[in-house]
């Protein structure tokens, strides 16, 4: 009888195993097929889009007015915008956020760096809307004191506003990677008489680089899908420039005014969402990807 | 989950009794149908007058359809519609088959609709526009090549210039292109473009080398932050103003709308009702959806005019 209910107990144990078991993967798959739906969605749209544009027009054409009169489907002042904007905020995020995770993980007291971290942090967990106005209100006006001609709209303060936004994203992974280098090669460096700062900036940081270079293309990212601040500050006016203090509108402002609009379904000016939905997908797929590679690469190679 | 199921039904046992009052208060419910069709433009105020309206005689169906002025006089003039919305006067042309088809109509004025072309309060050099200036700025061959302000006028700034208006689900934008490039819709596309006029607002006020329109209302709100430009009529320079859009000196970005009404369709009572609840809150409704009410005595009138023309076709 014994034997039985023992039976039964590894039995029951099974079953509860299976059960878990089968429901991790189920919501694995879950998410393994909201990403196929989403990206069948994009491309049978985006299909659709270029059969009546060509696809050469829409990578070399500099003009894109869907919604006018003269139509004209150029990518490339979506693209430039997203581009300038996305540079602007690296400029700002990355010296910024790479000094303090140097300063975190190398010379902060212990217990300085534990309230600071999480401080950091904070940063980004405000409401990206809130930057978009902060950006509008304080930023901008701010600026045209010292750059007159600044346009009320403009991809600069966007930018710099976007890159105080992911100064945690590099700071944070960045610190992570460096405070992760061994202590062996710390010591060895100062055994051969190397200071502190030559430490730092000629072992560590070279040893951690795997780890930085990952939070910068997480940072890029973020910054290329980042939506509301540049919808609020930085314009709404396809414009192929490089000119930071003219209005500007990324990709992704540009589905956002679509979407508000009153664009008829199917038609082919509600289909240019998918077009360029698709290329900010291709974009950050791409960057995840080269990201990805980089972190298995210099991880066998240091470790 | 529970708050919201309650709250659902408690909205839905209120939205019953309101239906209920409503009924009864309505002193001699009528019944019927009628017919709308015409300006887009006109549309916003009727939809407001009709929807209004529907909470005092429920029963009574309005259709409004928006097939451009000269589609809805085409239609009022084969008897087909009861009421037709204009942001014109009706053409000789049009008048000539309404003849032929024994329509008699009157025409009502029901508003004013004017638009404010501005610019930042740094900018010191424009003084006022013509009509040719707009339409060389806005016109669908400017875009790419009308980039700056000294094409425009030579002695203005060699600065590039950055435009703002309405996009092009607005009414506003087909009234401005109709107005100043001459066919309704068609525009530069490299511009600016929000439905949302508080955008409009911002992108002007923060940007010196900047030009927009958008309708006078938003400008009223906004005074501080925007300069108002004077449009040349072809004999002086006016602003946009209560004043100057009522006595029609601000041409052409102002003009005055009207619905007009058939006699046959006088007979039936919910249409003589509709009408007169039209003219008695054409005024508010018409502020509310962002265009300039005409002077109360006018409204007044109208009202009398409209009496008289049903007494006579009783």
């Amino acid at each position: 009888m014994p034997d039985f209910s023992y039976f039964k107990l590894s039995y029951m144990r099974k079953i509860k195993e299976l059960i878990i078991e089968k429901s991790l993967l189920a919501s694995a798959l879950i998410t393994i097929a909201v990403t196929i739906g989403i990206i069948l969605v994009l491309s049978i749209e985006a299909v659709q889009f270029f059969s009546e544009v060509s696809i050469f027009d829409f990578f070399t054409d500099t003009q894109w007015t869907p919604l006018f009169t003269e139509k004209h489907f150029g990518i490339l002042p979506l693209l430039s915008g997203t581009l300038l904007t996305s540079f602007i905020a690296i400029a700002v995020a990355l010296p910024i956020g790479l000094t303090i995770s140097i300063y975190l993980s190398e010379y902060a007291p212990r217990n300085f760096r534990k309230t600071v971290k999480p401080l950091l942090e904070l940063l980004a967990s405000i409401p990206t809307v809130v930057y978009g106005f902060f950006a509008l209100i304080v930023v901008t006006p701010f600026l045209q004191e010292f750059i007159p001609n600044l346009a009320g709209f403009n991809s600069l303060s966007a930018g710099i506003v976007m890159g105080i936004m992911i100064i945690p994203y590099i700071s944070s992974i960045s610190e992570d990677a460096l405070h992760a280098v061994p202590a062996s090669l710390r010591e060895a460096s100062y055994g051969m008489g190397a200071t502190k700062l030559q430490t730092a900036f000629k072992v560590i940081v070279p040893a951690a680089s795997s780890g930085i270079i990952v939070s910068i293309i997480l940072a890029i990212s973020r910054a290329i899908g980042e939506t509301m601040i540049v919808a609020i500050a930085a314009g709404q006016q396809p414009r192929l420039t490089l000119d930071p203090t003219v209005p500007v509108e990324t990709i992704t402002a540009y589905i956002v005014q679509v979407s508000l609009g009153d664009v008829q379904h199917g038609s082919l000016e509600y289909r240019t969402i998918f077009a360029a939905g698709i290329t900010l997908f291709v974009f950050t797929f791409l960057l995840n990807t080269i990201s990805y590679r980089i972190r298995k690469k210099y991880q066998e190679k240091y470790e | 989950m529970k708050k919201i199921v309650c709250f659902l039904s408690l909205a839905l046992v209120l939205s019953a009794c309101g239906d209920k009052k409503e009924k009864k208060d309505g002193a001699g419910a009528m019944t019927g149908t009628i017919q709308i069709d015409g300006s887009s433009t006109v549309f916003p105020i009727t939809e407001a007058v009709a929807e209004e309206f529907r909470s005092e005689q429920p029963d009574v169906k309005v259709t409004i359809g928006v097939s451009g002025t000269g589609g809805g006089f085409n239609k009022f003039s084969r008897g087909e519609t009861n009421l037709s919305n204009a942001s014109r006067p009706i053409k000789d042309k049009e008048i000539a088959i309404c003849k032929e088809n024994n329509i008699n109509y009157i025409e009502l004025e029901v508003a004013y609709d004017g638009l404010a072309v501005l610019v930042n309060p740094e900018n010191t050099w424009v003084d006022s526009f013509t009509v040719e200036e707009l339409k060389k700025i806005w016109e669908p061959s400017a875009q790419g090549t009308i980039m700056k302000w000294n094409q425009i006028r030579p002695e203005w700034p060699n600065e590039e210039i950055h435009l703002y208006g309405p996009g092009v689900a607005s009414g506003t934008y087909d009234y401005f292109t109709e107005a100043v490039v001459g066919k309704s819709g068609s525009s530069r596309g490299d511009f600016t473009a929000s439905e949302d006029d508080h955008v409009l607002v911002q992108g002007i006020a923060g940007d010196k080398f900047s030009l927009g329109f958008f309708g006078l209302a938003y400008y009223e709100e906004n005074k501080d932050k925007l300069t108002l430009i004077g449009v040349n009529n072809g004999a002086e320079v006016v602003k946009p103003s209560l004043q100057s859009v009522k006595n029609g000196t601000y041409t052409p970005l102002s003009r005055p709308l009207f619905i007009y009404v058939n006699s046959t369709s006088v007979k039936s009572p919910e249409v003589v009702e509709f009408v007169n609840y039209y003219i008695d809150n054409a005024g508010e409704l018409a502020t509310d959806v962002g265009y300039i009410p005409l002077p109360a005595d006018l409204y007044a009138k109208q009202k009398e005019s409209f009496k008289t023309f049903v007494e006579n076709n009783k």
